[in-house]
Parts: C-alpha cells; sequence; structure tokens
C-alpha cells in the first residue's frame, strides 16, 4: 500500500463502508512508519465520521484534519484550510475520507486545482449489498457520478461487500464477482479486497486485487 | 428477499413506499434529512408527490389536506420540526385522519444539537399539541423493526383513522443495519367513506374538521375519542421483556437505549447479579401491564429507567409500578449516549444501596 499514490481519495457510496476503511488504511499506514494524515471531508454525514476516531489518531501520531468548526457534532458545511496541508507538504502520506454520494463528493472537487498538479490514488470502495449499488449498471452509474462531483476520476476499485455483523463469506466473493464485471466494464483494476480477519482462513482461491484485512472501528454504542 | 444494507432514514421511506405511501411533505432538519431526500429521488418514480414545503406548519397541514382525501401520507422531521408540526397534528388528530409522522430525534431544548436523544417523550405521548389527544407512538430499536412498525404505522392509522407516530432517536436513522423488506400480517381496513374525494354530483358532501362549536358535541367527540384510544390499547401496546424471570433489578428502556441496556444486562450476569429488561415497544400505549406485574415478582427488588433525557418515560413507570418497588434513574442527554459499562455501574451502585 505503501506503493499507493501519495495522496489516496476513499470515495464510495454511504454504507459501503469507506470510512471503515479509509481507518483502517491511515493506520497501516501509520504502523507501517510512515508520516499520515486522514482528512474528513465529509461535510453530508452528521453520524460516524472518521474524525470520531481522532483520540485514537492522535495516539498513534496520525494528523487528523477535519472541519475547522470546532467540535465533532456540527453539521456545518465547513472544509478547514488546513485540508490544503495535505497537497502542499508532501512529507505526508494522505488519506481523504470523502463524503458518499455526488454531492458529498462535490466537497473534493474544490481541489481539483492541486490534484491536477499532484498525482493520486482514487479509491471507489463498493458494497453490493447497497441496492444502488448492487449490480454493474448501479455500480457504474454510481461511480460516475461520484466522479462527475468530485471532478476527479476513480484509479481502482476496493471489494468490501459486507452486511455489518451479519456479513458471510458468501457476501464478500459475491461482491467480487461485481467488482470484477465493473472492473471489466470500466477496465479500472481491483486493488483491495476488504474482509474482517475472521474470514482469512476461509478464503481458498485467489481472487484479483490484495486482501486487506480490518478491524472494526466505527462501532454503535452496544457493540463490543 | 435477500438482507441489504441500509441506513435507517432510507429505509423507513422505502418502508412507507412499499406499503403504499405515495405523498410526502415535509422540510429539512438533520437528522432525518435522508428521509426527504429519498422521498423526493423515489415518489416521482412511483408516481406519487414529493413536496418540500415552505415550513413545517406548511408541511403537517398538506398532510392533513393528503389525508382527507384518503391517501396515504406521511411527514418527517426531528424535534423542532415536530414542535411547529404540533398544531397540525393537534388537528389531525381531532378530525381522525390517518396519516404517519416520523420523529428522528435530537437533543433539546430549543435548537438543541444534532446527536441521539429521546427527550421528545412527553412531545410524542403527552400531548405535544393541545387538547385532548393521543398518537399511537412506535419506538423502534433496530433498522429492521423501524422497517417493519412503519409498514405497520399506515395499517395502524387507516384502521382507527388517527395519525400514528414512528419516533427514533438519531442512531435510528443514521445508523446502516442489515435489512429485509418483508410482508406485514394483512389487517382488514375499513372503507375510507369519509374521504373528500369528489361527489361527481351523486352524493352529499364530506365534511372533515375539528371545530365542534357546541359544548355538549365537543364533549361527545372527545367521549367518542377515548372509546377509540380504549381499544387500541387493548389491541396494540406492544412490549419486549428479557430475563425477567429471576431479575433483582429490571431495567425499562426503548429504542437504541434498550440495546444498550442490554449489553450491560448479560455484563451483570458474567457478574453474578440477575437483571432483566422491559422495553416498551409502543410508548403510547405504554406496556403499564408488564411493568406492573414485573413489580409484583417476588424476585425484583428495583427498577432502573434509563433514557437518553433527564427523565420523561419514568413518568410512566412509576405509575405502573405504583410505589410496590423503588424506581430509579440514569439518563444522558444532549447528544451523549450512555455506555453499557456506566449502566453496568449504576446498577451496581443502587443495588448495593438496596442491601
Amino acid at each position: 500500500m505503501l506503493n499507493d499514490k501519495r495522496v489516496r481519495i476513499i470515495t464510495g457510496h454511504y454504507g459501503s463502508g469507506k470510512t471503515e476503511f479509509a481507518v483502517n488504511y491511515a493506520l497501516r499506514l501509520a504502523e507501517s512508519g510512515a508520516k499520515t494524515a486522514i482528512a474528513d471531508l465529509d461535510i453530508v454525514n452528521p453520524y460516524f465520521r472518521s474524525r470520531e476516531m481522532e483520540p485514537m489518531f492522535n495516539e498513534k501520531n496520525i494528523r487528523v484534519i477535519s472541519s475547522s468548526v470546532k467540535g465533532l457534532s456540527g453539521d456545518i458545511p465547513a472544509l478547514s484550510p488546513e485540508i490544503n496541508a495535505a497537497f502542499h507538504d508532501k512529507s505526508y502520506q494522505v488519506v481523504l475520507d470523502v463524503g458518499g454520494d455526488k454531492v458529498g463528493a462535490t466537497a473534493l472537487g474544490r481541489y481539483h486545482v492541486s490534484l491536477d498538479e499532484e498525482p493520486y490514488d482514487m479509491f471507489f470502495v463498493l458494497n453490493a449489498n447497497r441496492r444502488q449499488t448492487h449490480d454493474v449498471e448501479g455500480a457504474i452509474k454510481y461511480l460516475r457520478s461520484v466522479e462527475e462531483g468530485s471532478r476527479q476520476r476513480v484509479t481502482a476499485l476496493v471489494n468490501n461487500t459486507h452486511l455489518c455483523g451479519d456479513t458471510t463469506l458468501e457476501d464478500i466473493l459475491s461482491g467480487q464477482e461485481l467488482c470484477e464485471a465493473v472492473s471489466r466494464e470500466l477496465n479500472i483494476p481491483i486493488k483491495y479486497v476488504v474482509m474482517e480477519r475472521k474470514f482469512l482462513e476461509k478464503l481458498s482461491s485467489s481472487m484479483q486485487g490484495e486482501i486487506f484485512p480490518i478491524d472494526i472501528y466505527m462501532k454503535k454504542p452496544w457493540e463490543d | 428477499m435477500a438482507k441489504e444494507l441500509w441506513k435507517g432514514n432510507e429505509a423507513i421511506s422505502e418502508a412507507a413506499i412499499k406499503c403504499g405511501c405515495r405523498f410526502f411533505f415535509g422540510y429539512p432538519i438533520t437528522p432525518q434529512n435522508e428521509i426527504p431526500e429519498y422521498m423526493s429521488l423515489r415518489l416521482p418514480q412511483e408516481n406519487g408527490c414529493f413536496l418540500q414545503a415552505e415550513s413545517e406548519v406548511a408541511a403537517i397541514n398538506m398532510v392533513y389536506g393528503a389525508a382527507g382525501s384518503g391517501a396515504r401520507v406521511m411527514t418527517s422531521s426531528s424535534s423542532p420540526g415536530i414542535s411547529l408540526k404540533a398544531e397540525g397534528i393537534s388537528y389531525i388528530a381531532g378530525a381522525e385522519l390517518p396519516c404517519v409522522i416520523v420523529n428522528i430525534v435530537r437533543g433539546g431544548p430549543g435548537l438543541g444539537g444534532i446527536q441521539p436523544a429521546q427527550s421528545d417523550y412527553y412531545q410524542a405521548c403527552k400531548g405535544g399539541g393541545h387538547g385532548d389527544y393521543r398518537l399511537v407512538v412506535l419506538a423502534p430499536n433496530s433498522v429492521q423493526e423501524a422497517v417493519d412498525l412503519t409498514q405497520e404505522a399506515f395499517d395502524i392509522a387507516d384502521q382507527y383513522r388517527m395519525p400514528v407516530m414512528i419516533i427514533g432517536d438519531g442512531m435510528i436513522g443514521q445508523m446502516m443495519e442489515p435489512v429485509e423488506f418483508r410482508d406485514v400480517p394483512k389487517r382488514q381496513l375499513p372503507e375510507k367513506d369519509w374521504a373528500t374525494t369528489g361527489t361527481d354530483g351523486k352524493r352529499k358532501p364530506r365534511v372533515i374538521n375539528s371545530l365542534f362549536i357546541d359544548p355538549q358535541a365537543c364533549e361527545n367527540h372527545n367521549i367518542h375519542l377515548f372509546k377509540k384510544y380504549d381499544e387500541i390499547t387493548k389491541n396494540e401496546t406492544r412490549v419486549e421483556t428479557y430475563k425477567l424471570e429471576d431479575a433483582e433489578i429490571v431495567f425499562v428502556a426503548y429504542g437504541t437505549t434498550s440495546r444498550i441496556v442490554k449489553n450491560a444486562v448479560n455484563a451483570l450476569e458474567k457478574e453474578g447479579i440477575k437483571a432483566g429488561l422491559i422495553r416498551p415497544i409502543t410508548l403510547w400505549p405504554f406496556p403499564s401491564k408488564a411493568i406492573e406485574d414485573a413489580a409484583s415478582m417476588a424476585n425484583v427488588k428495583m427498577f432502573l429507567d434509563v433514557e437518553m433525557s433527564m427523565g420523561q418515560m419514568i413518568d410512566d413507570v412509576k405509575i405502573a409500578v405504583n410505589g410496590k418497588k423503588p424506581v430509579h434513574f440514569y439518563g444522558r442527554t444532549g447528544g451523549m449516549v450512555p455506555t453499557p459499562a456506566a449502566i453496568v455501574a449504576e446498577a451496581k451502585k443502587i443495588l448495593g444501596g438496596a442491601k
């Protein structure tokens, strides 16, 4: 993953689990010794945002860039000027967690001038168990709308098909089929296949993309 | 149908469409915005009508109009927005019109905050608007239950000709959970022979009104409404109980708080402390009997009511317990969510004090 471009943009439908992926990705980057920053560009969702993990990120020396308006729970669509540091300070490995739909991705569009100058990877996280992205047509339509809103191109797909606590290996495999079909159609590679660690031993065949085991950090208050 | 992952607000909207809701009038407010957003996308696809009104007051009166013509109609808001709708809700209850109102509750009072709360219990169950009226108030604790209850809400509204409220704290609206859209049991619903659908010159006009100038007529109307409310109390009260059999301490909690409390019950069990849970699914009609029965059990020493408020439902718990056992309270407010550990600690503290 250190081979990914310095700026990693994480997009995907709400419920695709892109924030969970972004959080795990940033932690992995930091663990590998990289100077890491994560920026929360989600100005649409009021709950379950990556900035809620700020205390943990601080502990791991990951720089958190979120709203310039202090306080976790505002629904003020404000972007911090600090986000520019992600583009200007090239000593950082950067993860940008972007809002889930075209409207959410529009916030990223504001940085297109910086991104024109900066090689980036833009991952589209796909969950086949979300109705709007459960087939090839829906997934492509959604991916295109995120590209349009953000004014950037998706460079790779991430299969993160899940049902929260009810996920089965079959979910992941059927999501993989969808990702492969989308990948063929759009000629975009599958970069990662995300799964909780408990599924690793159940995997029998190899698949397109690198297996990316995750731990669940974005928990509901009754989840241990 | 296979399970899919749905956000609470969107799932409630799709459930409403699935059971024939074709009209939605509302005004945006966090944390329920995905409901109007979803409806604005989906209702035109179903030849329905979505309209963003100029205010909550306008929206609820549009609901009155659509309900009066016999349509299945819904509105949604969050706490302060429901306050604005209160007058219209009272009129709809007075005029005996069926509709569904969703409140995805945020912290208050006033503008409050946008994080989850349960401080609209009084508003939902004890009036909110003026006059002697009730709403059926359904309080799901998961996205799946929100879907099931939303579908049933329209049937309950039609069966009894009254507004039904779905009340969920912000988490119910915002969280993602696996959902299966399944059919709810069909009810025998009465003809809408009161709906103002146009006379075609063939019958007398129907009048929908909540105005009773003659005091005796107005009292008669109140008595009529309360006969209906008695029937609903008999037929529609719903409650879940958990591990009451040998519980020393019985928690009462609704909505997502009940799931946090359930964790606390299980954690206490591991430490050898026997706890149980009563979860009202209908906040009105309130499941008083389940609580009354638990209060009469010899093993039950005390109750601990847990809410994301300063204590509102606790009034109804105390009425049901009727002095038989002590009723304690633990609550968080303003968008702060209780943790299982804090609830465990509170239970231990008061149990310790009782010994």
